[in-house]
């Protein structure tokens, strides 16, 4: 299967990539390799095999219900490049 | 022409639990911001996930409730979209293998229009998914920038999604009722909507009667049953008028404002975002085992539905004060618990009694002062007791009520306050035949009147003897006696 460069562009877009044309052409090669070999197991046939969904054939852990984290607030917001009031600031964001 | 609605509901349910779904900070609401936004919630590098039981518990009472299949393995799945107050960049939900199969959910529609008649519905739930939501942003001006408070984001949820079964603006609100009371009678949402513990997204859709379905637009966050009506019935106006004008409707995403009560677009189909769904290699597959939910199973309390229908069938009441009673489970248990007192004390037999006083006197006395019945200072063998003498009739339903008022306003209990207040009505067939009597002698012109056709004096007769015995007089009895007196 062969990308478009116009696939790659919205896949970039989507994932916030700021690209080149020349690193589009070299992602647009590299992931049509990658989907090639998707076609190529596709062609296997899975009839009856249930799809898996983690690579290791595990369930779940699960933790009870209790709170076990503390306030850090001031060791997170330390590290953070703009802060206010206790809050996160970042550019303006308007839907 | 003949439009026919169509309604589907996505509603998030915020669970009730103590700590956040993939990690251990608190979810209590109205802390300081960030305050319980730990490295998970704040999706510092190296941090994995892990699974709070108590989440999924309560998914499964949800599908027990509402009959339906829990997965007995189920999948997490990243949705990804980038947005500031959700910092791993993707949302952790559940995509082809939720939690939650197909179930439903029984509804009484109290239609809109003046004649109609109240009718039930059955509801169809496609599914309810476990994810975590999101934080918050605040707009308000940071010198140009936007705040991110993430004490929200984690906090575990049930997004339920339903059939596109509704109908009409009143069957989406009846749905969400029931939906809202249901989660909160089996605990697992404390249903607060000005807190969003419990949000609306409402798909409206119009078409031919039977025709293929129409575009739909998703009415988005509704926090109030209110807005739903309204913003369902601005819509539905909305696109009739733009098909019959010639126009057609886009699928988009729309804000309802209630200040101007009319939808605007938020986005429409050509930016929808592309979300690219896969599963989180972070989790595990779920799985639940048949004893887990056998164990979640006998937990659950009696259901709504068959409360009502309970209380219907085997105690007489009307579906309406059955729907009353069982709008919380705190309701229902205060109906009960008078019920069972005055039965169990006091030999009464009298459900209708009960719910008349509970949906009547209470219910009224709760709403002026902004209580609900948790704190209705009003104990339920306190009421059973005061209702226990208006069944013997030591009491007159009026004299009952100001009981009830001395009872709200300063305690105590029904025996002393009739006491003290010289309440109690005059059951003494000698004391009223006297009063009679003596009224009789008074007013003989009008006893003649009487006797010679003129019925409708009787009620003077009842007025001016109530009168006499200063309104303590038993009604039933007066009205025996006053007949038979009168008849001469």
């Amino acid at each position: 299967m062969s990308l478009s460069t116009q696939d790659v562009e919205k896949v970039a877009r989507l994932a916030r990539l700021a690209m080149t044309a020349p690193e589009i052409e070299t992602a647009r090669a590299q992931l049509s390799g990658i989907f090639d070999l998707i076609a190529e197991m596709q062609a296997v046939n899975t009839a009856g095999i249930e799809p898996m969904s983690h690579a290791q054939d595990l369930s779940q852990r699960l933790r009870e219900d209790v709170v076990t984290e503390t306030n850090q607030r001031e060791a997170f917001q330390a590290i953070a490049p703009q802060v206010e009031a206790g809050l996160y600031l970042v550019p303006k964001v308007i839907e | 022409m003949q439009w026919e609605i169509v309604i589907g509901l996505e509603v998030h349910a915020q669970l009730s639990t103590n700590s956040k779904i993939f990690c251990g900070a608190s979810t209590a609401f109205g802390a300081e911001p960030n305050t319980q936004a730990d490295a998970v919630s704040l999706a510092l590098p190296g941090v994995l996930p892990v699974l709070n039981k108590g989440a999924v518990e309560r998914a499964i009472k949800f599908g027990l409730a509402t009959g339906a299949h829990i997965a007995p393995r189920s999948v997490f799945a990243r949705k990804n979209y980038f947005y500031p107050d959700l910092p791993k960049g993707y949302q952790i939900s559940q995509f082809d293998l939720p939690v939650v199969g197909q179930g439903a959910l029984t509804i009484q529609v109290e239609p809109l229009s003046g004649n109609a008649k109240p009718y039930e519905k059955v509801v169809r739930i496609t599914r309810a998914h476990l994810e975590e939501d999101a934080g918050k942003s605040l707009h308000a001006d940071f010198h140009g920038m936007t705040g991110i408070d993430l004490n929200r984001a984690g906090t575990p949820l049930l997004e339920i999604v339903s059939e596109p079964d509704m109908r009409s603006a009143a069957e989406a609100v009846a749905y969400a009722k029931a939906l809202h009371t249901l989660v909160r009678w089996i605990g697992i949402c404390d249903g607060n909507m000005q807190e969003g513990s419990f949000r609306c997204d409402v798909n409206v859709s119009v078409r031919k009667p039977g025709g293929e379905l129409g575009t739909r637009r998703e009415i988005k966050n509704l926090n109030s049953f209110k807005f739903m009506q309204q913003a369902i019935d601005y819509e539905v106006q909305w696109q009739i008028d733009t098909i019959e004008n010639g126009g057609k409707v886009q699928q988009a995403t729309i804000l309802f404002d209630p200040d101007s009560g009319e939808t605007r677009m938020m986005r429409s189909k050509e930016d929808a975002h592309d979300y690219r769904y896969f599963p989180d290699p972070d989790l595990l597959p779920l799985d639940i085992s048949a004893q887990w939910i056998d164990e979640v199973r006998a937990t659950l309390p009696e259901l709504p539905h068959d409360k009502q229908s309970r209380y219907v069938n085997d105690l007489g009441l009307s579906a309406y004060d059955a729907s009353v009673l069982t709008s919380s489970r705190e309701m229902a248990d205060f109906f009960d618990s008078t019920r069972m007192h005055l039965d169990t004390e006091n030999d009464i037999d009298n459900p209708k009694l009960c719910a008349n006083w509970i949906i009547g006197e209470v219910a009224a006395q709760l709403n002026r002062d902004e209580l609900d019945i948790t704190q209705c200072p009003i104990k339920a063998y306190r009421l059973s007791e005061l209702l226990a003498y208006v069944a013997k009739g030591r009491i007159s339903n009026s004299g009952a009520k100001e009981v009830f008022r001395t009872m709200w306003t300063e305690g105590g209990d029904a025996d002393s306050i009739i006491v003290k207040k010289a309440l109690e009505q005059i059951s003494d067939i000698g004391a009223i035949e006297k009063i009679v009597d003596e009224i009789i002698a008074a007013n003989a012109d009008k006893v003649a009147e009487y006797r010679s056709g003129k019925d409708k004096l009787f009620g003077f007769f009842v007025g001016l003897a109530m009168k006499a015995s200063k309104g303590k007089a038993n009604p039933a009895q007066l009205n025996d006696i006053l007949k038979q007196k009168l008849a001469g």
